[in-house]
């Protein structure tokens, strides 16, 4: 057997983790990835001296996860899978700066993050290899890391020609906080105060991912009620955070009206979750073991009532929006990714949806409420700004949609937080979510001692940022804005 | 055109009135109202603290390091630790943000803003502020763009964030301050015109939040210059943004 199947916050024994040569998990990691299986973890975890390398590949369609592993010799060097997969493109760049252990031909073998425990300290963030162009009326544009809006911080290197940009480079790490090793260190005493703040506009993903992986280990299944609390809540944070972008769309676009209606609307959503959690974020909502705050009914009235309003509003603004011609000739056509390069750059989410491509955790591997209540996968073709915009405005309809269905059957088990046990030894889980920006996966491998000793985390960041560089090239440097926020990636959640 | 009408006349007016008046309701978690007297020193409150913001002798919580999520009053027996929906808890002062439940919201709130004369005078009707983000979530940026929507709107009291730190009156930083962003906040601070204030919002910037003691950290930066505003918060909220500006420029 070279690969254990497994489910979505369903734990495993590393003991029954089948162990390979590097050469062999390689071949096994290429040959699966041709018949469609996917990365969605690829992590070292020093051994002794050496270190075993851990795959997770996931069948979507038969919502299953395959994890394998390899051990890794002295040699410190293996050849890359990148050429042969290149989902596996930044996952090997992440795993060669965690480890020092060189994918022999990888092309672009540069840093992710830069991480305080990095393995070469040689390698700076001064010394990044940006390209160069050269060549007549070539210039280079450097921007960041403080940019000009209230935002997080990165540097952007835009390589133009005129005014068309060949090529974006996107250098990150200027928000590394240490979060993997600050979760080993201190998980049972801010563990989900730590997944609250791992991208502070994605409270609920994350802090639903670390709490399933944590119950999953414990073997607790919490109430439904308690399910349905945090699935309300996921959807909420992703059409607060839509309707948002809309807005700042519109505003990229000079279209102010949109800018004002769609900010204000954003207010009444977030408004809401605070009238249930004290927080318009959501903060304080999940703990390990179920949530912390329960509706009443007259939560259950208000969330209604509001979320009526927001429903209404949205689809004045949106249908004024979307066919307004001067809106549209700006989103039409901009920032294109075809859908085979959003496949083979492995994006996800509603930035891969706009381009095509079918995958949504809450459908292809379902978590606490998700099982019963799928979420119908949409996607669109043209993977433009359009597309990527308009793919927010189908979705907020449908979180609230989902929102109302929940509303209405909302299960009345108890408790609200269940007690948890002590976790297992030497055991590993792969929880999922999906997050607005798309797919969230939290790995946490327990010791001997029934203690977590690795925690790795993706956010869909991650993938994405290389396709927001991708869909600038040969567009207008001005049109970046554009296409940034209607990515709207998290550097938190890429630096860690 | 139709539609854009009838859109706006949907929206009426957005805009909060009096920013100084508004409240947010419960369950909101402003200043905490402590009281040690109730207290049975049984230390749940402090084995759940994710921050180590509440000490013991007296009963005291430093909204410095606190992150606002309520496990503390939720696991105390004795209800001696609850929160209030007040929301103006900025201060000027590092040592004013440990609160023990001697002081009530109004008491809390009349010492906890030292209007200074200078700033007044050359803030008091214009404050450019440059935003630096040094390792924030994402949290407290969103707030802080808030502040500036329909609803907050605090561009009518000629307060906003400026694109160049060149055009500022002082640097606002949200985040833990990351040892790979401290250089670029450095050079920030620098490229800012004097006079200029620095402000710190939300628990990461003030103590490093559930980041602090982290290796990837540098805070050096708030040992060299001096803190004019502490806006406590995780994240911030806008009232608690618009009404400590507003009070510290005097008005």
């Amino acid at each position: 057997m070279k690969w254990i199947y497994t489910k979505n916050n369903r734990p495993v024994r590393l003991a029954d983790i089948p162990e390979m040569t590097m050469d062999e998990l390689r071949a096994q990691i290429v040959g699966r990835c041709r018949e469609g299986r996917r990365v969605v973890a690829f992590f070292g975890m020093p051994n002794g001296r050496t270190e075993t390398v851990y795959a997770v590949l996931a069948d979507d369609e038969a919502n299953r996860l395959y994890i394998s592993s390899g051990a890794m010799g002295r040699e410190r060097r293996y050849q890359a899978i990148t050429p042969e997969a290149p989902r596996f493109h930044i996952f090997e760049r992440e795993f060669y700066e965690d480890t020092g252990i060189t994918p022999e031909g990888h092309p672009w073998l540069k840093g992710v993050r830069y991480g305080h425990d990095r393995a070469d300290h040689e390698k700076t963030m001064e010394s990044y290899p940006f390209f160069t162009m050269k060549g007549e009326e070539v210039h280079e544009v450097a921007v960041g890391p403080v940019h000009a809006g209230v935002i997080e911080p990165g540097h952007f290197r835009f390589m133009c020609q005129g005014e068309d940009v060949h090529h974006l480079e996107i250098q990150l790490g200027y928000q590394h906080r240490g979060v993997e090793r600050l979760m080993v260190e201190r998980y049972d005493r801010s563990g989900i105060h730590l997944a609250e703040s791992i991208a502070g506009d994605t409270v609920i993903g994350h802090a639903t991912a670390y709490a399933d992986a944590i119950e999953a280990l414990s073997n607790v299944e919490i109430s439904r009620r308690a399910q349905a609390i945090r699935a309300i809540a996921l959807e909420m944070e992703r059409a607060a955070i839509h309707i948002g972008d809309l807005g700042a769309i519109a505003n990229d676009v000079a279209y102010l009206l949109g800018n004002a209606v769609f900010g204000v609307t954003r207010t009444l959503v977030i408004n809401t979750l605070l009238s249930l959690t004290g927080s318009r974020f959501g903060r304080g909502l999940v703990r390990e073991g179920g949530v912390a705050f329960d509706f009443k009914p007259d939560h259950v009235r208000e969330f209604k009532e509001k979320l009526t309003k927001v429903s209404r509003d949205v689809e004045l603004m949106g249908e004024a929006m979307f066919e307004m011609a001067s809106v549209l000739s700006r989103l039409d056509h901009t920032g294109t990714v075809d859908f085979e390069a959003a496949t083979k750059m492995g994006l996800v989410g509603p930035a891969g949806r706009a381009s095509g491509v079918s995958l949504d955790v809450r459908a292809d591997h379902p978590f606490g409420i998700y099982r019963f209540y799928p979420v119908h996968k949409r996607t669109m073709l043209s993977g433009d700004v359009f597309a990527r915009s308009y793919m927010r405005y189908i979705e907020i309809k449908q979180s609230i949609e989902f929102i109302f269905e929940q509303l209405d059957g909302l299960p009345d088990d108890k408790p609200l937080i269940s007690p948890l046990h002590k976790l297992p030894s030497d055991s590993l889980v792969v929880s999922m979510t999906e997050g607005w920006r798309g797919e969230i996966v939290h790995c946490a491998v327990t010791g001997k001692k029934g203690k977590i000793v690795r925690y790795k985390i993706k956010d869909p960041s991650l993938q994405n940022w290389y396709g927001l560089a991708y869909a600038l090239r040969g567009n207008g440097i001005s049109d970046f804005p554009l296409c940034n926020k209607s990515f709207n990636l998290s550097y938190c959640g890429n630096d860690l | 055109m139709i539609n854009t009408l009838k859109i706006r006349k949907n929206q009426g007016e957005q805009a909060i009135p009096d920013v100084t008046r508004a409240e947010i309701r419960p369950p909101f978690r402003g200043l905490p109202a402590v009281d040690g007297s109730k207290c049975g020193r049984c230390d749940a409150c402090r084995e759940v603290c994710p921050v180590g913001a509440i000490s013991a002798r007296p009963l005291a919580i430093d909204l410095g390091k606190c992150v606002f999520c309520g496990d503390c009053a939720r696991e105390c027996p004795e209800k001696s630790i609850t929160f209030s929906t007040f929301h103006k808890i900025a201060s000027t002062s590092r040592d004013y943000l440990v609160v023990d439940g001697a002081k009530n919201a109004e008491e809390y709130l009349s010492g906890a803003i030292e209007a200074r004369q200078e700033i007044k005078r050359l803030f008091g009707a214009s404050f450019k502020l440059r935003q630096v983000s040094a390792a924030g979530c994402n949290g407290c940026e969103w707030e802080l763009n808030a502040c500036g929507n329909p609803n907050f709107d605090m561009g009518r009291f000629g307060i906003e964030f400026v694109a160049s730190p060149r055009h500022a009156d002082g640097i606002l930083i949200t985040g833990p301050i990351s040892e790979n962003m401290a250089p670029a906040l450095e050079d920030a601070y620098m490229c800012t015109p004097d006079p200029k204030v620095v402000i710190l919002a939300g628990s990461c910037a003030i103590s490093g939040g559930v980041f602090q003691g982290s290796a990837a950290l540098n805070r050096e930066f708030l040992d060299k210059h001096h803190i004019d505003l502490y806006i406590p918060g995780c994240p911030v909220h806008p009232l608690t943004v618009v009404n400590g500006l507003l009070k510290f420029m005097g008005r």
